[in-house]
């Protein structure tokens, strides 16, 4: 069966980019580029896993996965945070607030089809 | 030791540096050398004749051995002292000091004045590493360019199979990325490579804000005519832009924009005439200022911040959000305001920030600088009506005004400029150690 993918990004051609890959390597990637109704965008998806930026228009990475964790049908869900900031306190939080994985921008396609494909595998 | 008191003191310097013995000297004055000695220890004062002939013996002004040092040498160690807190200087002996080594007392002044040049410089890069949202957002822009640019090309060199369409739009992606890193990165340079001191090239869209502000003297005659409003007030406000070459990004003329627009608004709600009549009944006093007039209290902080300063002298103006980003700082010498958030916690704005119904009038001194006492009147108001669910935005003011000269002799509140360059000990709202306090 076909994994679903939600990448959370509000930078087109990263989204181009990273749903291409994604996407060629038989993965169902759905796209959204605005924080304030991200968590709606999750529930309606329904996604075996979230990418999710920090830095996003609306409503940060952070505040997100709060309420995605704060979500008894989603509490469980993988996420995979991806951002520009690599520094630790944003780790460290990112772990607080129940990330999965985390992953620093710049990454290699490699990197990350190798992360995605180890967190949506049964 | 007074002044007066030091003349054999330097009576005696001057013969040592012009390498004469004192019995030679006593003998070129027509005095005993025995007497001389007596002088020179400060046991037996000398004026008149004597005086002038010794002086003339050893090439100097009579005043150089009279006065000592000079006023303004004494006023300088006097400062340098003042700067350093915690360090105990023998305040009492600042004129023997300065008489008796003039040289290291001139090197101590001028690197007191280069400590005070440095601590500014600090002040201004800690603001921008630590706290420029400008930077910070930046530097995002650049690495997500770059994680576009990588991933993008690594698609492009490893898919041989890359259908036409795909490649002419990967193509395209990397074209669009590389031109946008290289203007981040250009303009980034230049926001770094730009000197803290100098008031010119890239700033941060606040940075050029309040260079353009400052060169206007926040004072904008065209707004203030009672007919300026809807279309022709915007045409006014853009004249103003047109004719700002401080403003260099897009976001610094939005900002100077809906500044100008604000500042329109706070014209048309109290016109000049209006609060001439009160600045002339009441004087430069916001307590009665704020009483006498019918306008929210932040409009009337902002507009008596915008007066020419040959109206109401000087008047300095800071103003946050909720969360304590300062969004304007209008200068007041002797009170150091920091270039975006992290200013201290102790400023009366941020205790009235929570609380709108809040008025607080209160002298400060800044720690670490000088003892310039200022008056500080703050107050917040809430920017838009209350919601249910939506946490309340709030805007504070603090306006500045120099302390009445020797108008009031109570003790001021002690407050810094940034934890990072105040050197204040045992402060219970530090955030950060000092810099400052670690060097020095």
């Amino acid at each position: 069966m076909t994994k679903k993918v939600l990448l959370i990004e509000d930078e087109p051609n990263i989204i181009e980019a990273v749903s291409f890959i994604l996407s060629r390597a038989g993965l169902d990637v759905k796209t959204h580029s605005n924080g304030h109704d991200a968590v709606d965008a999750v529930r309606a998806r329904d996604p075996d896993l979230v990418i999710l930026d920090i830095m996003l228009p609306g409503k940060n990475g952070f505040d997100i996965l709060q309420d995605i964790r704060a979500d008894a049908d989603l509490a469980d869900l993988p996420v995979l945070m991806l951002t520009a900031r690599g520094q630790e306190k944003d780790r460290e939080l990112a772990k607080r607030f129940g990330a999965s994985r985390f992953m620093t921008k710049p990454f290699s396609n490699a990197e990350v089809l190798e992360v995605v494909r180890d967190m949506v595998a049964p | 030791m007074p002044q007066s008191e030091m003349v054999g003191t330097r009576i005696r310097e001057r013969r040592i540096l012009a390498g004469i013995k004192q019995a030679d000297l006593a003998g070129r004055a027509g005095i005993s050398p025995s007497y001389l000695n007596l002088i020179e220890h400060n046991r037996r004062k000398v004026a008149g004749k004597t005086l002038l002939t010794l002086a003339e013996v050893l090439g100097v002004e009579p005043s150089v051995l009279s006065e000592g040092a000079e006023a303004r040498l004494i006023a300088g160690l006097r400062e340098a002292s003042g700067a350093q807190a915690g360090h105990a200087a023998e305040l009492d002996r600042l004129e023997e000091f300065a008489g008796r080594f003039p040289g290291w007392a001139r090197l101590l002044v001028d690197i007191s004045a280069r400590l005070a040049v440095m601590e500014q410089a600090v002040q201004t890069l800690t603001d921008r590493m630590s706290h420029d949202p400008h930077l910070a957002a930046s530097l995002h822009e650049v690495i997500s360019t770059v994680t576009s640019i990588r991933s993008t090309a690594s698609i492009l060199a490893e898919e041989k199979d890359l259908e036409p369409e795909w490649r002419a739009r990967f193509d395209r992606n990397i074209n669009e990325d590389s031109r946008r890193l290289a203007e981040g990165a250009t303009a980034l340079v230049r926001y770094l490579e730009n000197a803290p001191d100098t008031e010119a090239g890239i700033q941060s869209p606040q940075d050029e804000l309040h260079a353009f502000l400052g060169a206007e003297g926040y004072h904008f005659p065209t707004l203030e005519a009672p007919e300026s409003s809807g279309s022709a007030e915007a045409d006014l406000i853009e004249a103003i832009l047109a004719e700002a070459p401080a403003l260099s990004s897009d976001s610094a003329r939005q900002l100077a924009r809906d500044w100008l627009q604000e500042y329109a608004q706070d014209a048309r709600a109290l016109p000049l005439p209006v609060v001439e009549a009160v600045l002339r009944k009441y004087g430069m006093r916001p307590e009665q200022i704020l009483t006498a007039l019918d306008a929210m209290p932040g409009n009337v902080l902002r507009r008596l911040a915008s007066l020419p300063e040959d109206m109401v002298g000087p008047v300095g103006l800071v103003s946050c959000d909720t969360s304590g980003t300062i969004l304007l700082r209008k200068p007041l010498p002797g009170f150091a305001i920091p270039r975006a958030a992290g200013a201290c916690p102790l400023w009366p704005l941020y205790q009235v920030l929570g609380q709108p119904n809040l008025a607080v009038a209160a002298e400060l001194v800044q720690s670490g600088r000088t003892e310039d006492r200022v008056q500080s009147f703050a107050l917040a108001e809430q920017v838009v009506p209350p919601r249910f669910g939506m946490a309340a935005q709030m805007r504070a003011f603090m306006l500045l005004l120099p302390a009445n000269p020797g108008g009031n002799t109570t003790a001021a509140r002690q407050v810094g400029s940034t934890c990072r360059i105040c050197p204040r000990e045992g402060c219970v709202a530090r955030r950060e150690p000092s810099i400052v306090a670690k060097v020095f």
